[in-house]
């Protein structure tokens, strides 16, 4: 009788203040200690991958943006990227870099927004009001230069959907100095918080030796090997090649370096876009056709294709296969939280507190409708 | 980042609480809601006179969001549905590719984002010029050449360079199958083109089967509405062009020439199947057809396809009227025609030639005979000219002249006889045929070539087509336009110019035909001969004194039903130039309507 008391069942979200996303985890507890860990994933699944079989290339770039709602750019980029490399075109170059911006504002974005999310389960609300509203400013930049906050649908294949608005570089000079100004403070609110140190100090492990067999990629893999694998490095896309920055790494993967690291790439994230800045080109054309006829009748080449491109959660990639036709014939989406939502969740959350399985969620990067499409 | 030794340091947060928030309080919002930026996709606005209702947008939208309505009380116009899109915001995804793709650049988006309503069927509004709660507002989101989703270039194709004058070979030369490939993927499948068509030609439906590589099918839809396919393909006067919504911004996709492209380029035994794919068995009546021109040919297709004995009565040696004797060799070659009128016999109908009516048939007698009488006798006489000296007898009319060539073109005939310098009366289509078969008949005898042309029509006006007026300056044309001729000169019983005067206005000022002339501005014309190229018309005689004074006969048309049935005469049809004025698209369009009346009316009989 009493074995049987000891084991209690808790449901972390759907409707959790402390869940990102609709997505739920199943905790069986014993006290305060998570025995076993059953993820619940499903509750964004739209039929994203079939769904787009059915649309026109053209129309799809306005569902994909879903799929990853906080970061929803690298959707965009990865599609827009596969689609010009089975139509076999080359985008032109002050579209590369103002494609590089978008994703790198987008990174600040996002990141900004895991650091308050830190603070809701943390009890440190202050620095989700600040956070949110330093990425509110960024929401403002995109506004202006897309005409959407969130989705965005900007980057197309072929290249990007507008030119820059008057005097945007200025702004995001303007607002990158004011971010700078504000990042010390986010310093002392958040990683130097004692309140933080206690709760993600050597807690909430990524062991070293189970993130390839995971398949974990982005921060988990580079804060617990040391390794500084990024695509953005490895394999860059857009004009990653030409602006300088660094890959931030560690060997030993606690929270609070998790932390760090997510801190040290928006450093990282501003310093490119200084450089796009500088570099932007002046002049030129910001996009070429894929292909002749208008939006209804483009047809992409058959071929199958894989793309990737470095989230702020990893490789996100598409792997895209066209008959030739005026709609894809498949496209599977390699969602970048795939290892740590599911399986991570499962493996790593068992021995650490109730109170812990959010900061899994979101120091690992956890973005539930990736894992669903 | 070690952690920090006073644990007061995160009060250093305080110092925000004196600033000013970034963030927009609530209850400001609706009162005062912040601007959007000046590319914000917010609701739609769509001007409603500019709006084609094409639904274009609604093809685009990823998200179905968009559904066509039909407004009873739009005013019909070429061009121009009577449907315009309504946008539902409980799927609206706010993407704004529908702005970024409207042919008619009326969509577009505003600053406005607030809705706010119990009332679910609010959501689903169509938009006007005003927006979703009709206020103005300022706006937002537009499309540009970057964001365009037009293909709005037409592949044009090969022409003939100006040595083309020395020959009768054809001048415009088809599509490349590359180039059709393209020039349809232009095409929207808006459908305002077949609203347009006399014929209401499947048109988006064919050019998709270039799109898709499925010729036969396209044969098949096209022969639905036309069996004069090669005919039109080359010389059809393209209305849908016009109309074509892609010219609203744009060049109008190439919709005769893809026409051209399905039919020279189906294989023999695909066009066969499709173009035969409706005929029928001959169980039904028998129906007699006069005139073998578009509307005569349209007919007995159709009729043929119903299961009707189709006899055609030509008064020519070879049937198809106008597209055998009329249009020059140049712009419609013989092989297209014979093409057409084979495919028609194919489908049964029985060609009886060098039969006119009034002459060695009479109506009496076809009546007698048949269930039915259509008739497509077509304007096949030309207007004459009453101006002094034009009774000489090197005074030449068009349909005579340019029957003749074809019969020359075709080794049946001689070569008209023409001379050195020669002038040309009239500005429309047939007077430019005229002035440029005189062209290339002058070059093969004399070397040498020396063609005028006078009309009352300043060029401006000129009922001609642009591209005739352009290639036949190329092809070394002279023109006096805006000169009304006055006299033919004859010194000896010879022409030797044609007087012609400045024209000050044509109408006068209650809007009849009434030339006035500057009288200080007058020249002759040097020619040895004068072709009259100003109008053709039908000629009534074969009609009885009975049926005479029972049909009405209005500026050389008769009045007839829309179907084509006179109204006396039940078993009497007509289509073609004497119902709705020279013109081939019509023609058949009329002669394939003429073709289910009579249908209905030996089926009700």
């Amino acid at each position: 009788m009493t074995d049987k008391l000891k084991e209690v069942k808790l449901f972390l979200g759907p409707q959790h203040p402390g869940m990102h996303g609709n997505y739920s985890v199943h905790m069986y507890v014993d006290g305060d200690l998570i025995k076993k860990a059953r993820p619940m994933p499903g509750m964004l699944h739209r039929g994203f991958e079939k769904l787009m079989e059915r649309k026109l290339w053209m129309s799809n770039t306005a569902l994909i943006p879903r799929i990853c709602v906080i970061e929803p750019d690298i959707n965009e980029m990865v599609f827009a990227m596969g689609v010009e490399a089975l139509a076999g075109i080359e985008v032109p170059e002050k579209a590369h870099w103002i494609r590089m911006m978008i994703l790198e504002m987008a990174r600040v974005a996002t990141h900004l927004f895991a650091l308050g999310g830190i603070g809701g389960p943390t009890g440190i609300y202050t620095s989700m009001y600040w956070a949110v509203a330093e990425r509110d400013l960024i929401l403002d930049l995109f506004e202006k230069l897309t005409g959407a906050r969130v989705y965005h649908i900007f980057i197309m294949p072929g290249g990007v959907r507008k030119d820059l608005p008057e005097n945007f570089l200025d702004d995001l000079s303007t607002y990158l100095e004011s971010l700078e100004k504000k990042l010390p403070d986010f310093e002392e609110l958040l990683l130097k918080h004692p309140v933080i140190h206690a709760r993600t100090k050597d807690n909430i492990m990524l062991p070293k030796e189970v993130v390839h067999d995971l398949g974990v990629t982005g921060i988990g893999m580079r804060s617990a090997t040391g390794v500084a694998y990024d695509l953005r490095k490895v394999k860059p896309y857009a004009r990653y090649d030409q602006v300088e920055f660094d890959v931030p790494t560690a060997t030993y993967s606690d929270a609070l370096t998790r932390i760090h690291i997510k801190f040290a790439e928006i450093k990282q994230s501003i310093r490119i876009l200084k450089q796009v800045i500088e570099k932007m080109p002046a002049e030129g054309p910001v996009r070429v056709p894929i292909g002749t006829g208008n939006a209804l009748k483009i047809k992409v080449p058959a071929g199958m294709i894989y793309t990737a491109v470095e989230s702020t959660r990893g490789e996100y990639g598409y792997f895209i296969v066209s008959d030739g036709s005026d709609k894809p014939y498949r496209i599977a989406v390699r969602g970048a939280s795939y290892p740590q939502g599911l399986l991570g969740i499962e493996k790593y959350l068992p021995g650490t507190r109730i109170d812990d399985a959010p900061l899994w969620m979101d120091t690992m990067g956890v973005c539930s409708p990736e894992i669903d499409r | 980042m070690k952690q920090s030794k006073s644990m007061f340091s995160p009060l250093k947060a305080w110092k925000y609480l004196v600033k000013e928030p970034v963030t927009v309080s609530k209850e400001n919002i609706f009162l005062t809601p912040r601007e959007a930026s000046d590319r914000y996709r917010g609701f739609h606005t769509n001007d409603h006179s500019k709006c084609t209702g094409c639904g274009t947008c609604g093809e685009i939208c990823p998200t179905e969001a968009i559904n066509m309505i039909v407004l009873p009380d739009q005013p019909f116009e070429d061009g121009k549905k009577n449907e315009r899109p309504a946008i539902d915001y409980g799927r609206c995804s706010f993407c704004g590719l529908c702005v970024d793709i409207c042919t008619s650049d009326s969509l577009r988006m505003s600053k406005e984002y607030i809705h706010t309503s119990i009332d679910v069927e609010t959501f689903n509004f169509m938009p006007g010029e005003n927006g979703i709660h009709n206020t103005y507002q300022k706006p937002g989101y537009g499309r540009d050449e970057v964001s365009e989703l037009l293909d709005l270039e037409r592949y044009e194709m090969k022409h003939e360079n100006a040595s083309r004058k020395n020959s009768f070979i054809e001048i415009v030369k088809g599509f490349s199958t590359e180039m059709a490939l393209a020039e349809s993927s232009r095409c929207v499948e808006c459908g305002v083109c077949t609203q347009t068509c006399p014929a209401e030609m499947n048109i988006p439906e064919y050019i998709k089967t270039v799109y898709d590589g499925d010729l036969q099918k396209g044969i098949e839809w096209i022969y639905k509405t036309n069996p004069m396919a090669n005919v039109c393909g080359r010389i059809c006067t393209h209305k849908c062009e016009t109309a074509c919504v892609i010219g609203n911004r744009g060049d109008a996709v190439a919709i005769r020439w893809l026409k051209r492209y399905i039919v020279d380029n189906t294989p023999m035994d695909q066009y066969e199947a499709g173009a035969l794919a409706y005929v029928t068995e001959k169980t039904q009546g028998k129906v007699a057809i006069v005139g073998s021109g578009p509307s005569g040919l349209s007919c007995a297709y159709y009729l043929s396809t119903l299961g009707y004995e189709v006899d055609v009565y030509e008064k020519n040696a070879l049937p198809g009227g106008v597209i055998r004797y009329g249009g020059p060799e140049y712009r419609l070659p013989e092989a297209s025609v014979i093409k057409d009128i084979t495919m028609i016999e194919k489908a049964g109908v029985n060609f009886i030639c060098n039969s006119e009516l009034g002459k060695n048939i009479s109506l009496e007698a076809l009546r007698d005979q048949y269930d039915s009488v259509f008739l497509g006798i077509g304007f096949s006489y030309s207007r004459p000219l009453p101006i002094p000296g034009s009774d000489n007898k090197e005074v030449k009319f068009a349909i005579e002249f340019l029957g003749q060539t074809r019969d020359y073109n075709r080794n049946m005939g001689e070569m008209p006889d023409i001379q050195d310098e020669v002038v040309v009366i009239g500005g429309g289509n047939v007077a430019f045929d005229v002035a440029r078969t005189l062209i290339r008949l002058q070059e093969e005898k004399y070397g040498k070539s020396s063609v005028s042309m006078a009309a009352l029509e300043h060029r401006g006006i000129l009922p001609a087509d642009l591209e005739e007026i352009e290639e036949g300056e190329e092809e070394g044309l002279n023109y006096s336009f805006g000169y009304g001729p006055q006299s033919i000169e004859i010194k000896d019983d010879a022409i030797v110019g044609l007087k012609v005067k400045k024209v000050n206005s044509i109408f006068d000022a209650d809007g009849k035909f009434n030339p006035s002339y500057d009288e200080n501005d007058v020249k002759v014309v040097p020619a040895k001969q004068v072709y009259i190229a100003i109008g053709q018309m039908a000629n009534y005689d074969f009609f009885d004194e009975e049926m005479k004074s029972k049909i009405d006969i209005f500026r050389g048309k008769v009045k007839v039903k829309d179907n084509g049935q006179f109204d006396n005469y039940p078993w009497l049809f007509a289509g073609g130039d004497i119902v709705r004025g020279p013109d081939i698209i019509n023609g058949v369009a009329t002669g394939h309507d003429a073709a289910k009346a009579i249908d209905m009316y030996i089926r009700s009989k």
